[in-house]
């Protein structure tokens, strides 16, 4: 079958791991996880104590379920060993290191070799190809370049795929239209957010995109009804892309031209199901959280990492000819992290920044809107009668205080409003400290 | 002699200004003065009563953060140019105004009465009576 998007060659040889038989996938799996699974007993001393603890060893893994007798590995992990403490390579044979911001102020730090980057970039391609896109596509990358891993992630996969790719990172919403028209791109990868912006800038300026085939947007949950919206509006199609740094970057998983789910790369990352709260796997079709463990990472595998993101598996054979499964697009998350223009937010890093101006921690919530396609992030804090003041500048300053304060540890950012004490609900038990009214 | 000023935390939206009001009605304390600052987010209400203890713990029981602070009730002479020449000594003491307001209800027999905030009350209060300044007694304004 063929349909309009696909490339003139049909195929590239590189997505070839596609296609294969799941029987010989489950083979190249196995080999994998035994071997990774040795590489972190051998050089991450955190991982071999707790296979330790268990009375475990590499060789006690001789099937692909007996994966569910590891240890998970979780985001705290790599705070409590920042900055590497979980890398099984010597610096010497590391080529890059990226960051992302943690649940506490320090961020978490994560490292490449070169057959890391190698990796990193043949999924990509896989995921452009999965997409539709080849050689002679002129791909404008709008994700940050920079620690983040969305810029350049994308960039070597488009460098690697052939396509023309403008390094243009994010932002400048008028410098990006001006490109997109003059150089004929024919797609573009953004947050799904930033492209809405984008889309609604273009027809006030009234520009003139029609050569824009594709988009490939990720790094913030969206949902069909979304992709519905930029479909019909823009004239392209919107494709969603999943990864997260911990794991590699984007390029864990991507849709392809079903729309119907999203395809793992399972020949290098291992995808399991589990419930948040027994730990226990779950069969495909099942609803429950992600866990992924890196298959053929070097610089720093990781063994069953808990994503948070909650999905389900779905093991149908896909229209499209790949045999890889698929993931449910994410809806929502098993932990109370936020994603906010690409960057992670937990509620304890707002109650750190708080803490640090105020002593106490007063109560406050975050409220997360989308103006003009572009996340925002309010949050609201009670007055209390420690930092109540009767001059207007001295609450002033403590509200620039906080801005400041958050600003400092998520490089993001944000509106901090006063309000009444006592005005902000309170729940029974654990408080519901974000509101989403993003509409995704 | 100081007054004792009570300040409000209150919301820039409909209805957060009638709430305390209503509290206080409810108590049987009379406001004799207030003033609203405001910027687009939030306001500050500041009033003088009487009794100030009784209506902190009103307010306060109805969950509503008070702050007291002390201010400086000055005479001034109810005629053009009254109020620049306190200002004047105040200028020249090199004391600091943070907020100042009318107390409306004292103004009788060609006196105003202005309050002011001043960012050391006691500084200010001995450097206006050195300067010839006359300072409000308490009974003056509030009545017995």
């Amino acid at each position: 079958m063929s349909t309009w998007n696909d490339p003139p060659g049909g195929f590239h040889p590189i997505s070839a791991p596609d296609y294969l038989p799941r029987p010989q996938l489950a083979g190249i799996q196995l080999q994998r996880l035994q071997s990774v699974v040795t590489r972190a007993y051998e050089r991450v001393p955190l991982f071999r104590s707790r296979l330790e603890e268990r009375g475990l060893k590499p060789a006690s893994i001789g099937s692909l379920t007996e994966i569910a007798s590891l240890p998970f590995t979780v985001k705290t992990d790599l705070r409590d060993t920042y900055p590497f403490g979980l890398f099984a390579s010597p610096m010497e044979e590391i080529v890059r290191l990226h960051a992302s911001s943690g649940t506490t102020g320090k961020p978490i730090v994560v490292a490449y070799t070169q057959s890391d980057l190698d990796v990193w970039s043949e999924v990509m391609v896989r995921s452009f190809v999965a997409c539709g896109l080849h050689r002679g596509d002129v791909i404008q990358n709008a994700y940050g370049y920079g620690l983040f891993t969305g810029g350049l992630g994308a960039h070597y996969g488009a460098e690697a795929l052939g396509a023309t790719v403008i390094p243009i990172s994010g932002g400048n919403t008028e410098r990006q239209l001006m490109v997109m028209a003059d150089f004929g791109v024919t797609a573009l990868c953004c947050t799904p957010s930033y492209f809405l912006h984008l889309l609604e800038s273009a027809k006030e300026m009234k520009i003139d995109f029609s050569r824009l085939r594709v988009g490939v947007f990720g790094a913030e949950p969206w949902s069909d009804s979304m992709r519905e919206r930029i479909q019909e509006e823009s004239g392209i199609r919107a494709y969603d892309i999943y990864g997260l740094s911990e794991i590699i970057g984007p390029g864990v998983g991507v849709e392809c031209r079903d729309q119907r789910g999203l395809h793992i790369f399972e020949d290098h990352f291992y995808p399991e199901i589990i419930d948040p709260e027994s730990g226990e796997v779950l069969p495909d079709g099942a609803e429950g959280e992600l866990v992924l463990t890196t298959l053929s990472k070097q610089a720093m595998p990781m063994i069953r990492y808990r994503t948070r993101d909650v999905t389900a598996l779905v093991s149908e054979p896909c229209a499209c000819g790949r045999t890889l499964r698929r993931i449910r697009r994410i809806g929502r998350r098993s932990d109370d992290m936020v994603i906010i223009r690409g960057v992670n937010v937990f509620p304890s890093q707002v109650e750190t920044a708080l803490l640090r101006v105020e002593g106490t921690l007063p109560h406050y919530q975050i409220v997360l809107t989308r103006e003009k396609g572009l996340d925002q992030m309010e949050v609201k804090v009670e007055v209390t009668s420690e930092v109540f003041s009767d001059e207007i500048r001295k609450l002033e300053s403590l509200q620039h205080q906080l801005e400041a304060s958050i600003e400092n540890i998520l490089g993001l950012r944000v509106k901090v409003t006063l309000v009444q004490p006592r005005s902000l609900a309170r729940s029974e038990g654990k408080a519901k400290r974000v509101t989403d009214l993003r509409n995704v | 002699m100081k007054l004792k000023q009570l300040s409000l935390f209150l919301e820039n939206r409909p209805g957060q200004l009638r709430a305390p009001c209503e509290m206080l009605a409810a108590a049987g304390i009379d406001l004799l003065t207030m003033s609203l600052a405001d910027t687009a987010q939030f306001g500050i209400l500041r009033f003088i009563v009487r009794d100030p203890e009784h209506a902190r713990q009103v307010l306060e029981q109805a969950g509503m953060v008070v702050k007291v602070t002390e201010v400086v009730p000055v005479e001034v002479e109810n005629r053009p140019g009254g109020l620049a020449e306190v200002l004047a000594r105040i200028e020249e003491a090199g004391l600091g105004v943070e907020y100042m307001y009318d107390f409306g209800a004292a103004s009788r027999g060609g006196k105003a009465a202005i309050i002011f905030r001043f960012e050391d009350p006691d500084r200010a209060l001995a450097a206006l009576k050195a300067a010839g300044v006359r300072i409000l007694a308490g009974e003056e304004l509030l009545g017995k």
